[in-house]
């Protein structure tokens, strides 16, 4: 399908990426994070397969939109009837004029990972809440990996006034070799909207994972992010929310990282106009040789007065040769304001384990119950509760307390 | 029950304790009693098993076996329990989440099958009620927020549960004032039994005028002084340590 629009779009993306390729570690916001593994793969684009082994995914407490190697599987997925949930290659049909309206305009910096994406995408998810519309169940997007290749998809996600919505986006992966999820979303949260997205990150453990997660929050719009990294040898997130006036931004995060695992998060949270709140929240667990990164943004511009704003970025390293770069900043040019930051790296608290040990518990199952009792205030955060309980589960076999 | 043998203890380079001697047998109530800076707390804590407290000569066998060479979690299955002076917050880990992970621990290794839930509940909630605390102490983070009462009350509730064989209660009458100084008074009493003994480490007199003591021995300058009846405790109270530390 040939659309003039898009495929100027894309062309200037592919020139774009020729010249610059993925990002080098020499940019600022890459510098903890090499991704020439990467390009040495020498991936190409996934291919459509036509039989896939999995079965229809449960109905019940969620819709559902299945994506198998970045290609959108109807037969696989569960739909509601009235909303506009399709797929981007259906809305370049059917709602070309929306998706035209609002494609690229949320990015506000691009880099090699969203110019490839741009450039290259083969499907992905387009969702429209109507003015007034809460989504009735929780929409999950599962993308499963099944070819080791490059997979690109491009989301657009609208809620007009006052809509609510709750998203989970899923990235699964039963095979262990190696490939490359390239994800990216744009996301418009319009007036007094309210948007919850959770994304579940638990690739393979040879993938390397971008996901990328752009917003533009209208007044008084709420944006609710909760980022758990559990999977891929490398992956990094980007998640960037530009507030509007008296807009609420909450952004929680927990990356648990073990072998030699590499793990990512990159948020920034610009103020653009006065009364905004947002709330930042990350902890991350470091065992074995596993590396974090976690660098956090909060930009209150010159007339956003009246900002209260907290971010908080705690980690545990439980290994010599683990290691975490954080970087919390605010950038403060508004003169009336309530911003705070706070970070923490240590170790597990040997009173506590002590205490557990002089109650019966063996130093072992002590330590994995304070571990998980760290991990799991991100994941009380959920208020989906099936997606708390699974959460739960998974914190609870990384750490097993019997 | 309990025969400790000129234990000498050291922290760092310096001896805490050097070479203290007591006997505790099933049933009996001792109550240590000392000036700060005597060992008291060192004692509790080697009974307990904590890190950080080289023996460096003596013995202590409980039951007819060698206490030091248990690991601290074997101490506790084996019924040794030490009621904290500083009982520690844990955020994220419930009440009822430790008392059952706790209880299931002392009953696997005595060869017994986990705990039925619901039988859990009935008796964590009526020892609970029992201890004048309120339910919602149950689901709330271990300590976390708690008063200084309402820590001690924990600590006693956890023993309750566990039902210990030898109960070491370290300065539990600190910060506390005095209802719940009797409330936990009572929670103690109610343990007492036969085959349970108690070693209560303290400062002041006060904790002992609700908890009777069958035997009172002052410890000072890592030795115990002087042992004698309850009535050593009112002497103490009325002449302080001094008087011992000259002797």
């Amino acid at each position: 399908m040939s659309i003039s629009w898009l495929d100027d779009i894309r062309t200037q993306a592919k020139n774009q990426f020729e010249k610059t390729g993925f990002p080098a570690s020499n940019l600022e916001d890459w510098r903890y994070t090499n991704v020439s593994a990467i390009a040495k793969k020498e991936f190409s684009v996934a291919k459509f397969v036509e039989d896939v082994d999995f079965d229809a995914v449960e109905s019940g407490s969620a819709f559902h939109f299945v994506f198998v190697d970045g290609y959108f599987r109807e037969e696989l997925s569960n739909l509601p009837e009235s909303i506009t949930i399709c797929s981007i290659n259906d809305a370049l049909k059917n709602h070309a004029n929306l998706l035209q309206s609002k494609f690229n305009q949320a990015i506000q910096q691009s880099h090699g990972f969203i110019d490839f994406n741009t450039a290259n995408f083969t499907d992905g998810l387009f969702v429209h809440i109507p003015k007034n519309t809460i989504l009735e169940k929780p929409l999950q997007i599962i993308h499963i990996a099944t070819q080791a290749a490059i997979l690109p998809t491009r989301h657009v996600v609208i809620l007009e006034a006052n809509a609510k919505a709750e998203l989970i986006e899923m990235f699964v992966s039963p095979e262990k070799y190696a490939y490359l999820t390239n994800s990216v979303s744009e996301i418009f949260v319009g007036e007094n909207a309210d948007l919850t997205l959770y994304k579940v990150q638990q690739e393979g453990e040879n993938a390397y994972h971008f996901g990328g997660t752009y917003v533009q929050q209208a007044d008084n719009a709420r944006f609710t992010h909760h980022n758990f990294a559990l999977g891929s040898l490398l992956a990094r997130s980007d998640i960037v929310s530009d507030l509007e006036t008296a807009a609420e931004c909450e952004l929680n995060g927990l990356y648990l990282g073990s072998k030699n695992q590499h793990l990512d998060n990159l948020t920034r949270i610009n103020h653009l106009q006065p009364n905004g709140i947002s709330r930042e929240f990350y902890k991350g667990i470091l065992n074995d040789q596993a590396k974090g990164v976690f660098q956090g943004r909060i930009v209150v511009a010159e007339n956003a007065q009246k900002i209260d704003s907290q971010m908080n970025n705690r980690n545990l390293l439980l290994s010599n040769e683990a290691e975490i770069d954080t970087k919390p900043q605010l950038e403060i040019y508004a003169d009336d304001v309530k911003c705070a930051h706070g970070v923490t790296v240590g170790q597990l608290d040997e009173k506590s384990i002590f205490y557990l040990q002089s109650r019966g518990i063996d130093e072992e199952t002590a330590k994995h119950i304070l571990t998980f009792a760290f991990a799991n205030e991100m994941v009380d955060r959920v208020t989906f509760e099936p997606l708390k309980v699974q959460l739960a589960a998974l914190l609870a076999v990384r750490y097993p307390m019997d | 029950m309990l025969k400790i043998k000129d234990l000498t203890v050291n922290v760092g380079t310096k001896e805490i304790l050097k070479g203290l001697n007591l006997e505790v047998n099933a049933g009996e109530i001792h109550a240590i009693m000392g000036p700060n800076g005597a060992g008291k707390s060192t004692l509790s804590h080697v009974l307990s098993g904590k890190s950080g407290y080289e023996v460096t000569g003596g013995s202590i066998t409980y039951n007819g076996k060698n206490l030091l060479e248990m690991p601290a979690e074997i101490r506790a299955r084996e019924g040794v329990f030490l009621a904290f002076q500083y009982p520690v917050e844990i955020a994220g880990v419930t009440n009822v989440y430790l008392l059952k992970a706790a209880l299931n621990a002392v009953r696997k290794h005595k060869g017994l099958s986990e705990v039925d839930a619901m039988d859990f509940l009935t008796l964590v909630k009526a020892k609970t009620k029992a201890l004048e605390m309120d339910e919602k102490f149950l689901y709330r983070a271990v300590n976390e927020g708690f008063s200084g009462g309402e820590k001690k009350r924990n600590e006693i509730l956890q023993m309750a549960m566990l039902e210990p064989q030898l109960c070491i209660l370290d300065e539990t009458d600190s910060g506390l004032d005095i209802d719940a100084l009797r409330i936990v008074a009572d929670g103690v009493n109610a343990l007492r039994a036969e085959n349970r003994s108690f070693i209560m480490v303290t400062h002041y007199q006060r904790l002992l005028d609700y908890i009777k003591p069958d035997f009172v021995h002052v410890l000072a300058d890592g030795k115990i002084v002087k042992s004698g009846g309850a009535e050593l405790a009112l002497e103490l109270e009325e002449k302080g340590y001094g008087w011992l530390e000259q002797a």
